[in-house]
């Protein structure tokens, strides 16, 4: 058990720079999750703390020691890779015992290790079968199998999960979870799936273009994004943006989305939003679930406009409805009840209390 | 409700029956292909069979050349009770098993080294291994014939007309090829193996032992058989660098002591012949199925 740290970490392949000055702390028996779209240098971070790949600038910590210069096997860290690789000619016994019978542990011992982990994961039946012999799932848990076995300082996991199907994915994301609350092993986790990362994740870390754009708990990202880019990568559908600009009239500010269209901005926020006035290149944004369908009592910050949908996609629990304003596309969810059909015209709320404010130039959220 | 299942009924056998058709042309075609193959490549060995059943009296008469009318085993009996025949046979052996050994000493490590461990001009090299197996054995075997002369000189060791210096030669034809399908094997296994491996505290040699070389098994037996065949086989460089008959290997023994002058003993090179070719006959019938995996495996796997 371990806390890692990255401090001002950097990787160049040849000139091209994949990651580009990272600063983390990750505290013991925490789990972290790394995500951002494919090359935003979150797999290439990963391999640098298991020590696959070599280090451009700065330090990876793992304990108290800078460990830079340590060749993987003497990191203590195990890691999940995304196609399991498992050693294909072994037993799954042989598969998780490896990395021990190398270390010439004793095999009493091994036996012991292996069988609690095997117990963990469900797979004791499995043990003497060969990967070829198994599901995706089990390999998956087989991966697993040979990291917790070793019981070391890190866990980490990259894409452990995309080549899973849809059904098993959510699955194992929860087996993911009851196993770490069971072993509490500092864990790093990469994928480019958020939902996979807001579920999991005690901290989610979301990168972008080779940097950190936000660190936070699953909530803080949802409710609190610094960036435009963590607004609109967290939450699904993504966060709507609108062009905007805010007004003051008699004390009061107005965040105007159309000629037609302005809402008054909530009481709470007048303060920070009012050396904005005049701006240009200000975006509104807002998520799906805070445009509902109308209702007779209005909560303070919520208010209501219409539009004509143009289309809507009926989800069972919900119905998503998308129409535009000024050009620009939005989407809401409405209670399947509510009666939005397609190409007619609708009464929607819009929870200004929720709203975001983002300077277009820089990507911050004001 | 009724008219439909009717249709359905009468065209589904109809449809069938044509799929059934289409591929009872194309077994038949297989069969009428591979049957011609057969005859054909199995023809020489037929008719040596029939040939080496006969005695030298009845080769020369004019009777039907595919029957033989006096079955004796005398020609084997002649050659297994010869003491040169034993001895060509012996080399021939010992040498084989030998260069396979060395070919795949050399071969899995520098196959490793050049598809794993990336290093400076390693792809270069790679490529450059392979070039060498493109220099055909007839233009080496003069300069070859002059380092023996070179050593020789410097050392006193002499090569020439020794049966054991064709260990040291032939891995030059055998090592090159090898190591060459071994690093396409090599490449076929995913990398993230290494990195576990690397992650679960194995060394190079280790990741080499435990891991490539168990997973690479049906690419390593293909080379192997390769290298075995090559050197079983072998016949200008036996033919150049040995002369005495107690250093000769198979091919080029059955040749020079069987065919004297212009008195060619037919009978006798067929047995011998037929004898020679028993060994590769028995180690590709045992491991075919490793060879073909193995020779596929670049190709499927990418």
């Amino acid at each position: 058990m371990a806390q890692v740290t990255l401090r001002n970490l950097v990787k160049n392949y040849d000139d091209t720079p994949a990651v580009r000055g990272i600063d983390l702390d990750i505290a013991d028996k925490e789990f972290v999750v790394l995500v951002g779209p494919s090359g935003c240098g979150k797999s290439t971070t990963l391999r640098m703390i298991a020590g696959l790949e070599e280090i451009t600038g700065g330090d990876v910590i793992i304990g108290s020691e800078v460990v830079n210069d340590v060749p993987p096997k003497d990191r203590d860290i195990a890691m999940v890779f995304q196609n399991y690789a498992l050693y294909p000619h072994m037993t799954v016994y042989e598969n998780m015992s490896f990395g021990l019978r190398l270390k010439k542990v004793a095999k009493d011992e091994i036996a012991r290790r292996v069988e609690n982990a095997a117990r963990i994961l469900d797979i004791s039946e499995l043990l003497q079968r060969k990967p070829k012999q198994l599901s995706g799932g089990q390999r998956q848990r087989v991966a697993m199998g040979r990291a917790i076995v070793r019981d070391p300082k890190v866990f980490l996991f990259d894409e452990p999960l995309s080549n899973l199907d849809a059904k098993l994915r959510v699955q194992m994301r929860t087996e993911i979870k009851k196993v770490h609350q069971k072993v509490r092993t500092t864990t790093v986790y990469v994928t480019h799936d958020q939902v996979e990362a807001m579920t999991l994740a005690d901290r989610v870390v979301v990168m972008n273009g080779g940097l950190i754009e936000q660190v936070g708990t699953p909530n803080q990202l949802y409710h609190f994004p610094a960036t435009k880019f963590v607004a609109g990568f967290i939450g699904s559908p993504a966060m709507n943006f609108v062009p905007c600009a805010i007004e003051e009239a008699a004390g009061a500010l107005r965040v105007r989305l159309t000629k037609d269209t302005a809402f008054p901005v909530p009481q709470d926020r007048t303060r920070r939003y009012r050396e904005h006035v005049g701006k240009t290149r200000l975006l509104f944004g807002l998520r799906p679930e805070h445009i509902v369908e109308h209702r007779p009592h209005l909560e303070p910050n919520q208010h209501a406009f219409e539009v004509e949908l143009e289309v809507t996609e009926p989800m069972g629990m919900e119905t998503m409805v998308f129409f535009l304003l000024e050009g620009t596309e939005l989407c809401g969810r409405v209670n399947p009840d509510a009666g939005a059909q397609s190409g007619k015209r609708m009464k929607l709320v819009a929870d200004l209390g929720k709203m975001h404010l983002i300077d277009d130039a820089s990507g911050k959220v004001l | 409700m009724t008219a439909p299942s009717a249709i359905n009924v009468s065209r589904h056998p109809a449809r069938q029956g044509s799929i059934q058709r289409s591929r009872r042309w194309a077994l038949i075609w297989s069969y009428v292909f591979l049957v011609m193959f057969a005859v054909f490549f199995l023809m020489p060995p037929i008719y040596m069979f029939v040939t080496s059943l006969k005695s030298s009296a009845e080769v020369s008469a004019i009777t039907n050349p595919w029957w033989v009318y006096f079955p004796t085993f005398d020609n084997y009996a002649a050659l297994l009770g010869s003491g040169t025949y034993i001895t060509f046979f012996r080399n021939s052996a010992v040498i084989a098993i030998v260069v396979v050994v060395i070919t795949m000493l050399i071969s899995i490590p520098a196959a490793f080294a050049l598809s794993r461990m990336k290093f400076w001009g390693s792809t270069t090299l790679a490529t450059g291994v392979f070039l060498t197996y493109l220099v055909p054995d007839t233009l080496l075997f003069i300069p070859l014939f002059k380092i023996f002369a070179f050593v020789h000189d410097h050392t006193g060791i002499e090569l020439i007309n020794h049966w054991w210096a064709l260990m040291i030669l032939y891995p030059t034809l055998t090592v090159p090829f090898a190591t060459w399908i071994l690093i396409a094997y090599f490449a076929s296994i995913p990398k993230e193996l290494d990195e576990a491996a690397l992650i679960d505290g194995a060394g190079y040699l280790q990741m080499l032992t435990m891991i490539f070389i168990p997973v690479a098994l049906p690419g390593i037996v293909a080379a192997a058989i390769f290298a075995f065949t090559v050197a079983w086989s072998q016949f200008l460089y036996p033919l150049a660098f040995t002369t005495s008959a107690d250093q000769l290997v198979l091919p080029v023994g059955i040749v020079t002591t069987l065919i004297k002058g212009d008195v060619y003993n037919w009978g006798q090179i067929m047995a011998g012949a037929l004898l020679g070719a028993a060994p590769p006959l028995v180690i590709y019938a045992f491991l075919m199925d490793y060879y073909i995996a193995g020779l596929t495996a670049g190709a499927t796997k990418g």
